[in-house]
């Protein structure tokens, strides 16, 4: 079973490594916007650090929103998705296999060019902590929670747009903890608590997305 | 055995078949005929549990499927339309990772598989690169490694040569020698000197079967 995990894993990064373009572009589209601001609102470093967590966050969910529909769509429309379905293991497992590695290849890159971020937004070490954190945390919650809309949505035509509708207004805990433990770092306080409650929500999220990601594969295929 | 009881299928409030019921037993091939549209597919998705039927059930072992997935799983292997090749992977990396999911426990050589199904020298390149024909292959190469007795093939010789059209139907006679279960669907007329090959003909509902009223059960 771990083999199985392992295996889709490792097809899921090495198709992608084969395509790195589609692996570049989402983080391409995260530096741009969180650049554009600066531009657009004027450099002063005051201004910058109080919108600094809400343009991370905002670009960070638009950029996980851009590559999520990729996830099942071409398992989808090459029939690998059927085979991972008739397989001897559990959908969800695999499925969790797929989420990692989409994980892997969206939220870490933004993850690790996070310090450039800090520099273009003028960031404090301390606030730039908090922003690592929180995206450490609150990124595989936006890949487990979109897999569920790009599971429902990958046998329709024009799923994008209803992706985008059915998964924005569930992210928006996450986006309120990591804005606030951000903005708690910018004025120097304690911003465990908010930390907190978004890893109970990524332990939710890895606990009970799979099941309904595997259930809604199952419909969307049917 | 593979056992259907009473089938339905209804598609967009369309029926496209119902009271279908067969039976495969070891040893036994099923070529399933008919003209375009007339469900062939969607009776194999019931089949294989990846789409629940309107009416009736599927049993493996005398058990519905979708009681026990796992072991009904674990015996089959179903080849659909799309393959499930992916284009970005070559052909070596497609086969093996089938291998490594369905039969883990198998301990043959890859490359002669390959060479077995016309595809000598192309192992490592990518599967975007090679012909339809040859993808279909790749596809049709876990044939050669499945332990599964039953395999649910649908179309498997599209894009398929003369050539490995005959190459093919030597391995189902012996799948079937084997005690293994085929059901395929083709428009080819096929030549399978086997005891127990044997046709299902499906024939399109009369129009006024064909629309299932609003509220019918």
């Amino acid at each position: 079973m771990i083999n199985a995990f392992y295996q889709v894993m490792r097809r899921e990064l090495l198709t992608a490594f084969r395509r790195i373009a589609d692996v570049f572009n989402p983080l391409w589209f995260f530096i741009i916007v969180i650049t554009l601001f600066p531009l657009g609102v004027g450099p002063e470093p005051q201004l910058l650090l109080r919108i600094a967590p809400g343009i991370i966050w905002v670009a960070a969910l638009l950029a996980s929103l851009l590559s999520l529909e990729r996830l099942f769509k071409d398992d989808f429309s090459d029939g690998g998705l059927e085979q991972l379905m008739l397989s001897p293991y559990p959908l969800s497992l695999l499925v969790t296999a797929k989420i990692i590695a989409h994980w892997l290849l969206t939220g870490l890159p933004i993850i690790l060019i996070s310090p450039l971020i800090a520099v273009l937004l003028s960031l404090d070490f301390n606030t730039y902590w908090a922003v690592l954190f929180t995206l450490l945390i609150g990124t595989p919650i936006l890949s487990f929670i979109g897999a569920i809309g790009v599971a429902l949505t990958v046998g329709l035509r024009k799923g994008g747009v209803i992706l985008s509708l059915i998964m924005l207004p569930l992210c928006i805990p996450v986006l309120i903890f990591s804005t606030m433990a951000i903005d708690a770092a910018n004025f120097g306080q304690s911003y465990i608590g908010a930390l907190a409650i978004m890893g109970a929500m990524l332990v939710t999220a890895i606990t009970l997305a799979p099941f309904a990601v595997a259930a809604s594969l199952r419909v969307s295929v049917s | 055995m593979l056992e259907a009881k009473s089938l339905s299928c209804v598609r967009e409030d369309r029926l496209l078949f119902e009271g279908l019921s067969l039976k495969v037993k070891p040893g036994q091939i099923i070529q399933v005929e008919g003209p375009n549209g007339v469900g062939k597919t969607s009776l194999f998705r019931l089949l294989v549990g990846l789409m629940t039927p309107y009416h009736g059930q599927v049993l493996w072992q005398g058990v519905p499927i979708s009681d026990d997935r796992e072991t009904y799983q674990q015996n089959l292997l179903y080849l659909g339309h799309q393959s499930g090749v992916k284009p970005e992977l070559s052909a070596l990396e497609n086969l093996r990772f089938y291998q490594k999911m369905f039969e883990p426990s198998y301990q043959g050589d890859l490359y002669s598989v390959l060479a077995q199904v016309g595809l000598a020298g192309l192992e490592d390149m990518p599967a975007a690169q090679l012909s339809a024909g040859q993808q279909r292959r790749v596809a049709l190469a876990r044939l050669w490694i499945s332990t599964a007795p039953l395999w649910i093939l649908d179309e498997p010789f599209t894009a398929i040569d003369k050539n490995g059209v005959k190459v093919l139907e030597q391995l189902f006679v012996k799948h079937a020698q084997d005690q293994g279960m085929i059901l395929l669907t083709t428009h080819q007329d096929l030549n399978l000197p086997v005891a127990d090959f044997s046709k299902l003909a499906m024939i399109k509902p009369s129009l006024e079967d064909m629309y299932v009223g609003v509220g019918a059960d």
